[in-house]
């Protein structure tokens, strides 16, 4: 009989540490079936950012490279430059990308770096206990906007894919969910699409993945997905917002 | 003779990267060290060597940190505000035991400060500089042909070590011309089977600084510590000028040793015996040196280019008893040899 | 023996040049020597200098209180370092930009030249006023060989200036012949 399902080889067996209906686990499974449908396992470097990912070394069977805070994506370059033919790319929450990041993921989108950053967007600190991110919906309880995100105070949130698919040097700028099958389909999609560019040189690409945090939204984890349909994806819509046909910058 | 050639000391530290090996070099600009980024922006390429100018300083040692991690021969310059905004990454690369070259070409500070000749940094470079329990390797060159040596030196110490390295200059050193000669001998290189770089044919790899278990980050703690003792033993470097009758010995060092030297030839003219010590390791500090010569010796005299920052380290490494005074410049100037001979007059009254 | 000159002029005048070929002379008869640009804010426009240190042992400070040796290619660099030359010293002054009035000291010797007049309207090479005062200043002082000097000019410049050392020699010579016959 034919076997149709499996563990991806690039997804360690092992329990992780992630809370009940968090998103991460998922999105670690898409990284990883990306990786396992190029056959680039041995070939991978990923590089960790700061939060709840960080721990990306227990669970994927890459070689991995912690950053500072925000610094991914200029750990990547370092480590892309001098491993070109490698498959290099960070996974960053919204804290580490969008806000103290934003600087480093901008920059090495602008230069074109050729690599995958896989950012989860589940609009909150993780790690740290719940507070406000730059991704957090106005009127959003979170341990530092305890009234809810005011913009007089705390801005408005940042829609990253959007903007970084203004600049010349991205390939691929795409926001998906992982809330239900349907949307799951097409994040993978996006998934594979990005590790794919990547190997064929055409430039940075980048996957924003709307995700749940049920601990520090205070939701049960099927609350947790009606709000990433109810309250996030009308506020970060879904899709694809630039897609480079060939490598040619021109 | 061999052949020397006349260069400037950014242009030579630079050419001393590139024999070393580096073909990475990532940096942003500030003066007074942009010497070193358009010079290699040129050079760096045509050796197959990649230059690019970060957005940041910080986004600069973070790019260093990746190229290190994947086991390259990597750099950036700087001067005072730049080094201050990379000392997150520089914490990083200590606690993840990963090699690299930072030149700090210094600026008088603090704040935006000035850009004259300066060693207001001494501090920063070698009490650590950013987080946690770890030292910098600290280089002081005193000359153009010492900023060629020891930045091929420093390339092979933070290797051996896996410890960043930091050459600390300033802008005499930095835009003066002397002649230089280049060497022909192959820089040391060490294996690194901790690079990352892909886990092909073993098992996958983990460069990181992060250490939550019990018990875990207290050994890490002390394996680096262990490390900095033998990097002490080892790799202490010292220029020592002694006179075996003498009745004073000054410490200098960098460009401020160089006007050293011409107050105690000075001296000597006058029959003054006196002893000359230069660091060239600022970390590790030549504590041994100082206390054999200080037990010889009842009076030391720091010279600094800033408030008095060495002298603290000078006075806890002389013999008990021993009088540690100071001629302290700060802010850019520099002390002639003419105030440092009347500072060793009064010291010998 | 250590020699160490001042040379001041404004930006653009090729002050910093000649320290460097008189420092890359020194180098190529085996002595030591440093060359110290003026660092400040004097980088930006304006006002230029440079020490020259030349010496048969170990130099220490690449810098000067008190020089052998001015080289003022302008008022303002005359007046700048005028106090410091030690007495005994030697000062060359371009007296085309320069006073040499302006020295009030008669315990050093002062060689006044008219180093812009003497490139553009008897050379037709005005970018070389400064060579002319360099040849001059060599023949004076004898910090380096003269002939040693022209010797090492298709080694000091780069290969796509090659076709500037005729220019320089020619000045140099003219500069020389300034020194020794005072016109």
């Amino acid at each position: 009989m034919k076997q149709v399902f499996k563990r991806p080889e690039t997804l360690i067996k092992t329990t992780t540490h992630f809370c009940p209906g968090c998103h991460h686990g998922t999105v670690h499974r898409l990284v990883a079936e990306a990786i396992d449908r190029l056959g680039v396992r041995e070939d991978t470097i990923g590089v960790a950012g700061v939060g709840c990912g960080v721990f990306l070394y227990d669970y994927l069977a890459v070689d991995v490279c912690e950053a500072p805070h925000g610094r991914a994506p200029a750990v990547a370059t370092g480590i892309k430059r001098v491993n070109p033919e490698k498959i290099v790319f960070t996974y960053q929450g919204d804290g580490d990308l969008a806000s103290i990041g934003m600087s480093e993921v901008v920059h090495t989108a602008n230069r074109g770096e050729n690599i995958t950053v896989i950012f989860v967007n589940n609009s909150v600190y993780g790690m740290t206990g719940g507070q406000m991110a730059p991704t957090t919906l106005l009127g959003q309880q979170t341990t530092t906007s305890p009234r809810g995100r005011d913009f007089h105070y705390d801005g408005y949130p940042i829609r990253m894919a959007e903007m970084l698919a203004t600049l010349e040097g991205v390939a691929f700028a795409a926001r998906v969910a992982v809330d239900k099958p349907a949307n799951l389909r097409k994040a993978k999609q996006a998934v594979n699409t990005a590790f794919e560019m990547q190997a064929k040189n055409m430039g940075f690409t980048f996957v924003e993945l709307l995700s749940a945090c049920p601990t520090n939204w205070y939701m049960t984890p099927l609350a947790a997905l009606r709000r990433i349909e109810e309250e996030m994806i009308p506020y970060y819509p879904l899709g694809i917002f630039r897609q480079r046909k060939a490598a040619d910058y021109l | 003779m061999e052949e020397r050639i006349m260069l400037k000391g950014s242009v030579a530290l630079a050419e001393g990267a590139l024999t070393a090996g580096c073909r990475y070099y990532f940096g942003y600009p500030i003066t007074p060290q942009n010497d070193i980024p358009e010079y290699l922006s040129l050079h760096m390429p045509e050796r197959g060597g990649v230059f690019i100018q970060a957005e940041s300083e910080v986004a600069s040692i973070n790019m260093l940190l990746g190229a290190a991690a994947a086991g390259a021969r990597a750099m950036t310059s700087s001067s005072g505000p730049g080094i201050s905004l990379m000392q997150e990454g520089l914490s990083y690369m200590a606690g993840s035991e990963l090699p690299c070259v930072v030149v700090n070409i210094t600026r008088s500070g603090p704040g935006l400060g000035g850009i004259s000749p300066t060693q207001g940094d001494y501090k920063q470079a070698t009490c650590g500089g950013g987080h946690g329990d770890y030292y910098l390797i600290v280089l002081a060159p005193s000359s153009v042909q010492e900023m060629y040596d020891l930045t091929i030196r420093g390339f092979e110490l933070a290797d051996k070590y896996r410890n960043p390295v930091m050459i600390l200059g300033d802008a005499i050193l930095g835009q003066m011309k002397e002649p230089v000669t280049l060497r022909d001998a192959k820089p040391v290189t060490y294996d690194k089977p901790w690079a990352l770089t892909g886990p092909k044919g073993r098992k996958p790899q983990l460069v990181k600084s992060l250490y939550l278990k019990d018990g875990e980050m207290e050994v890490h703690n002390w394996k680096l510590a262990e490390k900095y003792r033998r990097l002490a033993e080892e790799d202490t470097m010292v220029e020592v000028d002694e006179d075996a009758d003498a009745d004073i010995a000054v410490v200098a060092y960098g460009s401020c040793a160089r006007i050293v030297i011409s107050a105690v030839e000075m001296a000597r003219e006058e029959g003054i015996r006196v002893s000359r010590i230069r660091p060239i390791t600022l970390y590790p500090f030549p504590s041994g040196e100082i206390r054999r010569v200080s037990e010889k010796v009842g009076r030391f005299l720091t010279v600094e280019m800033n408030t008095g920052q060495m002298v603290r380290d000078v006075r806890l490494s002389v013999a008990p008893g021993c009088d540690v005074r100071l001629l302290a410049r700060p802010g850019g100037a520099i002390p002639t040899p003419q105030q440092i001979l009347a500072e060793i007059r009064k010291a010998l009254e | 023996m250590l020699y160490d000159v001042i040379m001041a002029g404004f930006g653009g005048q090729g002050v910093l040049l000649i320290g460097d070929l008189l420092a890359f002379a020194a180098m190529r008869e085996g002595r030591q020597v440093t060359w110290m640009p003026a660092y400040g804010v004097e980088m930006r426009g304006g006002a230029a200098n440079c020490t020259v240190i030349i010496s048969d042992r170990k130099i220490g400070s690449p810098l000067s209180v008190e020089p052998a040796a001015l080289i003022a290619m302008s008022q303002p660099g005359l007046v700048k370092f005028r106090e410091r030359v030690r007495p005994g010293g030697l000062m060359v002054i371009n007296t085309s930009l320069a006073d040499p009035e302006s020295v009030a000291r008669n315990d050093v010797e002062v060689v006044g030249l008219p180093a812009n007049e003497i490139a553009t309207e008897e050379l037709n090479d005005p970018k070389n006023a400064n060579m002319v005062v360099l040849g001059a200043f060599i023949t004076k002082s004898g910090a380096v060989s003269f002939e040693k000097t022209l010797d090492s000019l298709s080694a000091f410049l780069p290969p796509e200036r090659q076709r500037l050392a005729e220019g320089i020699a020619r000045a140099l010579q003219r500069g020389k012949l300034f020194a020794q016959e005072g016109r």
